[in-house]
């Protein structure tokens, strides 16, 4: 392996351009803009950070997919490119809907980890290492730890991150574990060695071990059933914008990665297989994680009264149908995945933008606390209908085909002679289910009168064009699905 | 010039005027409503002058194209049968509205719904596809409906509900055997169906489905007329809706609506099922029975007026139907005759325009007899009335005696044609019949002698109008049309003769043309 | 003709406006809409006009929409479809007459509607499955909202379960496309091409995602015991989503059973043949009886809307050319004449008298009070019941004789529910209108007297009267179009039991 660093360097132009925007923001809001107002500050840093970002994209789309850069470490295939633009297009959304909202106190700081925490998820979604994956992982691990615990002035806020921490950390622990088995099995920490080395191998009990130590890791990452416990709290206590980051771009990402490690790194013990009946892999794991998800994040989110722990489960139920996007990915390719992933994140950061332009003109955390949303600002609730029957399927939003791509791929893995194919109908029912909670959503917001203290809000005009992209983003998504398909 | 079409839908167009011309005073409306009606009379004259009664099958007939998909066909025909019956109504409905000419509440709409009715049976009577047959049928329900409730008794809104649903029950069979008919033949025309009866098609194309479903067709066309007609033990609706009535409606419903009934037995289900109702006869015959010795008594039995005119309806009615049956029940069997069951079927025909003659004078004269007590119509509520209103006790007695079958009178013919009839074919039943005869002489005897006679009682006691102006108007024409045709009855079987006789002559080809037993 | 996709931008479109008029004023916004209503409803009528009746679809447009899973924006159109088309211009024109009077938050009440009428017209229109299925969806979900937003008794609850039994079944008919889809070798969506590739799935396979399609789309048209959503949420619905609610939402359920369900599981249709049958009939029955005691005036309306619904379903289940066109033209029939009874009861009396309760209608001459709504009534209950010479009686008639030719004992289990339709019908003609006549103590002057009928809802009426008299007197206006359709080769495999 002989490191090229020009071409690191050119590979990574777009991490580049974020920790660069990351030193910027400090460094500006340090030298420049000591005296400004708090506001001013938060606002100069948004600006200077949603343009790194954009550079960033800038750069992620210009150079498209090149394949292996820097000896394999890296993967700049199609997936990479589509979710190093994923990741960034959601950090943008979510810096943008920052900006204005609450805990100000420490604005360019909050930029920067966002801006940190962008620079892991950009590239986990291209990692092709063991131990860069882990780094990345863990880069973008450390900086929402941090986000999660921003808010200084809530208690909820700390308690979130601590958790979040406690979570992370173990499941950091077990990945890591795993890892050092699977170098330790295989002799490579390069996915297309220990491919290679597995094919050889077959399985064997200490992978077996391995595996479910990756998985576990995997499963806290996307929040799935039975390793989701932190996600209500995270959701319920940290700021708005950084449980929006948690629920979007940081899924993507770690989707991605996951992905990327489970199939072209340890495709061959997938296990279960349509044909051959080999029950032991890491794919009947998977569905499980997923089956339980859908159950418990459906049913839990059933009983909420807070809304953000609505979204929360709500987060854990996709995770569940996620999952098994993951499981199609190996037939039908990353593409129903990748769009499931994107446009479930959009409508989360979606949310979560309006939950938090709410919360600025009084709490929002009960579900009624969006009561008679439509007359206090007929945008918001409009945005919100759209996000929320996004996350429900309707169509012809978004939401709905990236369920439809993933389902109509999972049935052909050989209709209901596998378990999938019933995971599926058990995923389609649940969408029934899951309707009822979306709905308890939108009719706070569109039929009930608000409450009589209840003012108009003022939307910050940077949240209302966020906002209105988001929501048109997902519409045009959702006719035309081919757009973000096209790119596989 | 469609003459048929022009006599279903003048009425129609009358109620639509009405309709239209929601400032018309009570008057102009109770006029028009009455020119509206009379046009039947005046059509129905039009069709008697250049009617041939010897000419076989219908006369003016008019077909279009309608419904390809069901291959209906606007499908209009007017016979022996169906002219006399056009004429009953001509002459009943322009009665009955005089003798609601009174009427105070909203003249306008009684008279649109009453146009609406009379259009109605007079579709019924000349339809000969059962698409729009069906239409008339079922339509007809919906004015009598209104004009019952609004217009009727305390009681009239169970009564009318009772009426409506019952037929409707009885005429969804009647459709759902006609769809199963449809569906074996891919007809609905009458004339069609009939042929393919007579062929034995019809019953073979039925069975292809399954031996049962023709037994199943054949019994529910006979619910939907039974109910109409009505058959005991489906009369049930009748005596409240009778008597609940109005006194116009009353009229209308004894005098026009009960024939659709007997109608629809003689064309529809006796062309289309003769061997199924041959097979049933045995039954409808006691039935028939059951409705000619059970109306008489139960009318015997009843205390208010109006309701015993309305089961002596139900007995009168049954005469028409047992010389029906008892020609069914002999065809093949012994006692078959041709002039016996030619004699049967004049009766019936006659029976039908008598017994709407002067069951409608007879509602009218309870009518008057209530408009002078105040709405009491109780048998107890009367005494004496022959000598306080004497022209009205004359006209009213002739109506009886009519009913009752006095010689002299037109009651007398039919009944000794059908009764004639059935002796020759089904001599027990015939029998038994009689004694509904006694009954009825019995009920209109004590009728005549409780209010007409003794000393001046119960409303009579009082001052007691005698007939006059627009009642007269209604009753004199109805009571003198009964001597006419009780001395001339010539009048009336002339127009139906062929057509009798070539019925027969379906049933037993070797029939040669008999002569009508006349008395 | 090929205009026709229009109606469905014309709708989308307009409920943007009138969101956007919305804001100006009601008057705007209802003018908007009332608009676009009329414009795509001419839009159908031009088409109606060059429509030329053949056997199958007639494509309308056709070009790649989802290349990467095989799925098409394929709209086309057969008789079916012109037939419901045109029910869908009466029906949201006449809806807006009969919404005239909102005047609070006009702009979104009537943006969900136009809404739901384009999905409505995208659904009607659609060749392949996955558009038909999304604009089955966009139609489910502004129900909620109407409902929600403007309804009446109990209307979050009935909004709700509403929209959740029709997503449940949107959630059934999607996991039997996905199923057949994958099991096809998910080539394609086009209906054609599903039914080819379904033709070669064996008996087991066809009879469940048969299962899954019907069922999913039979909960939309209130087939029993799944029906209990239609009377809650009629009756919590405001006149015009109610009267769309039975008008055309009721029939995208017959209709998805129709033209998706039946002609691509052929076998699995003559498996569940006796089942859904039984239900229907069950359904006709139980929802006639039960409408006979209800105390609620759009109660029995609503319950007589699921009765004649079971009389499509029978006719579908009864699955012979004779009893499908009977069902089509009942989908239309009933279509037009609920719509005018939720007319009259929902915004005539209701809205007026404030009471739906049949006691408190009872005290009230209102024969005298509102004689136009009176006869509006008496003659859509007429035409409801089945009356000869209104569109429900050929429809029945057809599907009467249809059925027996299929089985005649289902045609007699059925006939039975014309009398009892009948019977409740009458009895809330009696009760409601007339039921002062019993008890005229109460004279009219000692009554309120009631606004008048308004233009609008004048015109709304005789547009909808005029349209099941006119079909009830020439049901060769639709025959003629839904017959050739039904001869098409797909749906004649279907007659035949799967055999081509």
């Amino acid at each position: 392996m002989s490191p090229d660093y020009l071409e690191l360097l050119h590979a990574l132009m777009p991490e580049a351009a974020l920790v660069i925007g990351a030193l910027v923001v400090l460094g500006f809001d340090l030298v420049v803009a000591k005296r400004d107002t708090l506001e001013e500050r938060m606002n100069s840093s948004v600006t200077i950070g949603a343009l790194s970002i954009v550079a960033a994209l800038w750069h992620t789309v210009r150079a498209g997919a090149f394949g292996p850069a820097f000896g394999g470490v890296l993967n700049f295939d199609h997936l990479a490119v589509a979710a190093r633009g994923g990741v960034l297009v959601l950090a943008l959304l979510t810096l943008l809907l920052s900006a204005g909202t609450a805990h100000a106190r420490h604005g360019a700081e909050y930029v920067a980890v966002i801006l940190f925490a962008t620079v892991g998820f950009t590239l986990m979604a291209a990692a092709q290492q063991l131990l860069l994956a882990f780094l990345a992982l863990e880069l973008a691990s450390l900086s929402l730890y941090v986000l999660a615990g921003f808010d200084k002035s809530r208690p909820a806020s700390a308690e979130a991150g601590l958790k979040y921490f406690l979570f992370g950390g173990m499941a950091a622990a077990f990945l890591l574990f795993g890892f050092s088995l699977i170098y330790g099995l295989t002799g490579s920490i390069e996915l297309p060695q220990i491919a290679a080395q597995l094919a050889h191998q077959g399985m064997s009990p200490l992978l077996v071990v391995a595996l479910v130590m990756v998985l576990v890791a995997f499963g806290f990452k996307a929040s799935a059933a039975p390793f989701h416990l932190w996600a209500p709290d995270v959701y319920e206590g940290a700021p708005v914008s950084s449980a929006a980051l948690i629920a979007s771009a940081s899924k993507l990402a770690g989707f991605t990665l996951f992905t990327r490690l489970l199939w072209p790194g340890f495709g061959i013990v997938a296990g279960i297989a349509p044909t051959a009946h080999v029950w032991a892999g890491w794919v009947p794991v998977v569905l499980l994680l997923s089956g339980s998800s859908l159950f418990i994040g459906n049913l839990g989110a059933l009983a909420q009264t807070n809304v953000r722990r609505l979204l929360a489960y709500s987060a854990i139920a996709h995770a569940g149908a996620l999952l098994l996007g993951v499981v199609v990915a190996g037939r039908a390719g990353p593409g129903p995945l990748f769009y499931y992933a994107a446009t479930y994140g959009l409508a989360t950061v979606g949310a979560f933008g309006v939950i938090g332009v709410v919360a600025k003109a009084g709490a929002c955390q009960k579900i009624t606390d969006l009561a008679g949303l439509h007359r206090r600002s007929p945008l918001l609730a409009g945005c919100l209908m759209i996000f929320i029957l996004s996350l429900a399927g309707v169509p012809p939003l978004a939401g709905f085909f990236g369920k439809f791509a993933v389902f109509a791929a999972a049935l052909q893995l050989g209709g209901l002679a596998s378990p999938v194919g019933w995971l599926v109908f058990l995923a389609i029912a649940f969408s029934a289910v899951a309707l009822y909670y979306y709905l308890v959503i939108l009719k706070q917001a569109l039929v009930t009168a608000p409450a009589a203290d209840a003012s108009r809000i003022a939307v910050p005009a940077p949240a209302a064009i966020t906002l209105a992209a988001a929501a048109l983003m997902l519409l045009l998504f959702g006719i035309f699905p081919s757009l973000l398909l096209g790119m596989f | 010039m469609p003459l048929l079409s022009l006599i279903i839908f003048v009425p129609w167009v009358g109620a639509l005027l009405l309709a239209a011309l929601p400032r018309i005073g009570d008057g102009a409306a109770r006029v028009l409503t009455l020119i509206a009606s009379l046009s039947t009379l005046a059509l129905g004259l039009v069709a008697l002058a250049s009617f041939h009664p010897a000419a076989p099958g219908f006369q003016f007939v008019e077909q279009h194209d309608w419904i390809r998909s069901l291959n209906v066909h606007y499908h209009l025909g007017l016979d022996g049968m169906s002219l006399l019956l056009v004429l009953l109504t001509g002459i009943v409905s322009p009665a009955a509205l005089l003798a609601s000419w009174k009427q105070a509440r909203s003249p306008r709409y009684f008279g649109l719904l009453f146009l609406a009715l009379q259009g109605a049976a007079l579709g019924v009577f000349l339809a000969l596809d059962f698409f729009h047959w069906f239409i008339f049928w079922e339509l007809s329900l919906v004015p009598a409906f209104f004009l019952i409730k609004l217009w009727g008794g305390p009681g009239a809104a169970r009564a009318a509900y009772q009426f409506f649903i019952y037929t409707l029950a009885g005429s969804a069979f009647m459709l759902l055997g006609f769809a199963a008919i449809f569906a074996a033949t891919g007809t609905l025309d009458f004339t069609q169906l009939a042929r393919l009866a007579a062929d034995g098609l019809l019953v073979e194309k039925l069975a292809a489905v399954s031996g049962f479903w023709p037994q199943a067709v054949f019994l529910g066309v006979l619910l939907g007329l039974a109910v109409k007609v009505p058959l005991f033990p489906f009369h049930t609706w009748l005596p409240p809706a009778y008597a609940e009535a109005p006194v116009g409606v009353s009229m209308f419903l004894t005098g026009v609506m009960s024939k659709m009934g007997v109608y629809g037995f003689l064309r529809i289900l006796w062309p289309l099922f003769p061997a199924h109702l041959h097979a049933a006869s045995g039954w409808l015959l006691c039935l028939a029975l059951g409705g000619v010795v059970f109306g008489a008594f139960a009318a015997m039995r009843q205390t208010d007026l109006k309701r015993m005119v309305a089961y002596s309806s139900v007995n009168h009615l049954s005469y028409c139907l047992l010389a029906l049956f008892a020609v069914s029940y002999s065809t093949g069997r012994i006692g078959f005759t041709v002039p016996a069951s030619i004699a049967a079927f004049a009766g019936t025909l006659l029976q039908m325009f008598n017994h709407g003659l002067s069951a409608a004078a007879l509602f009218l004269c309870v009518g008057i007899l209530e408009s002078r007590s105040g709405g009491r119509r109780g048998l107890g509520d009367f005494g004496g009335v022959r000598t306080a209103a004497p022209v009205f006790a004359g006209l009213c007695g002739i109506t009886m005696f009519s009913s009752l079958g006095l010689p002299g009178l037109n009651g007398f013919v039919g009944e000794f044609l059908i009764f004639r009839g059935v002796f020759g074919l089904a001599p027990c039943t015939a029998t038994i019949a009689t004694l509904g005869l006694l009954a009825t002489a019995l009920f209109l005897l004590t009728f005549w002698q409780r209010v007409f006679h003794g000393p001046r009682a119960g409303a009579a006691s009082r001052e007691f109008r005698d007939v006059a102006g627009i009642e007269l108007v209604a009753l004199v024409p109805l009571v003198a049309l009964m001597f006419l045709f009780g001395v001339l009855p010539h009048l009336l079987t002339n127009l139906f003769n062929p057509l009798v006789t070539s019925w027969v002559s379906h049933i037993n080809p070797v029939v040669t043309t008999a002569q009508l037993p006349l008395p | 003709m090929n205009a026709l996709p229009c109606t469905i931008y014309i709708s989308f479109t307009g409920a943007l406006l009138a969101l956007v008029a919305g804001i100006r004023s009601a008057a705007t916004a209802r003018v908007v809409a009332l608009l676009t209503a009329l414009t795509s409803f001419g839009v159908t009528l031009m088409a109606a006009m060059d429509f030329v009746p053949g056997p199958g679809l007639q494509t309308l447009i056709n070009h790649p929409w989802i290349p990467q899973l095989g799925i098409r924006y394929h709209l086309a159109a057969d008789g079916i479809s012109m037939t419901l088309i045109v029910l869908t211009g009466i029906a949201a024109v006449a809806g807006i007459l009969f919404s005239w009077n909102i005047e609070e938050r006009a702009g979104e009440f009537f943006a969900f509607f136009l809404t739901l009428i384009g999905g409505v017209y995208g659904v009607f229109l659609s060749a392949d499955a996955f558009t038909l299925f999304v604009f089955y969806e966009i139609a489910i979900v502004p129900k909620y909202f109407l409902i929600a937003n403007w309804g009446s008794t109990n209307r979050e609850y009935g909004a709700m379960k509403l929209v959740l039994y029709s997503f449940a079944g949107s959630a059934l008919v999607l996991a039997g496309l996905l199923w057949a889809y994958a099991a096809g070798g998910a080539h394609s969506f086009g209906i054609g091409d599903l039914a080819a590739a379904a033709r070669h799935f064996s008996p087991a396979l066809q009879t469940g995602m048969f299962a899954l399609v019907f069922l999913g789309f039979a909960v939309l048209a209130g087939l029993f015991p799944f029906h209990t959503w239609a009377p809650t949420g009629h009756v919590a619905a405001p006149t015009a989503a109610s009267m769309l609610l039975a008008g055309v939402v009721m029939k995208l359920g017959a209709y998805g059973c129709l033209r998706v369900a039946m002609p691509l599981f052929p076998l699995g249709l003559a498996f569940w043949q006796p089942a859904i049958a039984g239900l229907a009939i069950v359904g006709i029955l139980y929802a006639g009886l039960v409408a006979l005691v209800q105390d609620d005036f759009k109660f029995v309306i609503g319950y007589s809307s699921v009765s004649h619904m079971g009389f499509v379903l029978l006719g579908l289940a009864a699955a012979n050319a004779q009893a499908v066109s009977g069902a089509v033209l009942q989908m239309f029939s009933h279509g037009v004449i609920a719509g005018l009874l939720f007319a009259v009861v929902g915004r005539m009396v209701y809205e007026r008298t404030h009471t739906r309760q049949l006691e408190d209608l009872r005290k009230m001459p209102l024969h005298r009070l509102m004689p136009f709504a009176a006869a509006t009534f008496v003659l859509a209950g007429l035409a409801s019941m089945g009356m000869p010479g209104f569109s429900g009686f050929p429809a029945e008639l057809t599907i009467l004789i249809g059925t027996w030719k299929t089985a005649p004992m289902w045609a007699l289990a059925a006939a039975v529910g014309v009398p009892v339709a009948a019977a409740f019908t009458l009895r809330v003609i009696q009760v409601s209108f007339f039921g002062s006549t019993e008890a005229k103590a109460v004279p009219a002057t000692a009554v309120h007297p009631l606004p008048p009928i308004t233009l609008a809802e004048k015109t709304g009426a005789l547009l909808l009267l005029g349209a099941t008299l006119l079909v009830g007197l020439k049901p060769d206006l639709l025959f003629d179009w839904i017959n050739p359709a039904l001869q098409s080769p797909l749906f004649q495999a279907m007659f035949k039991g799967g055999t081509p």
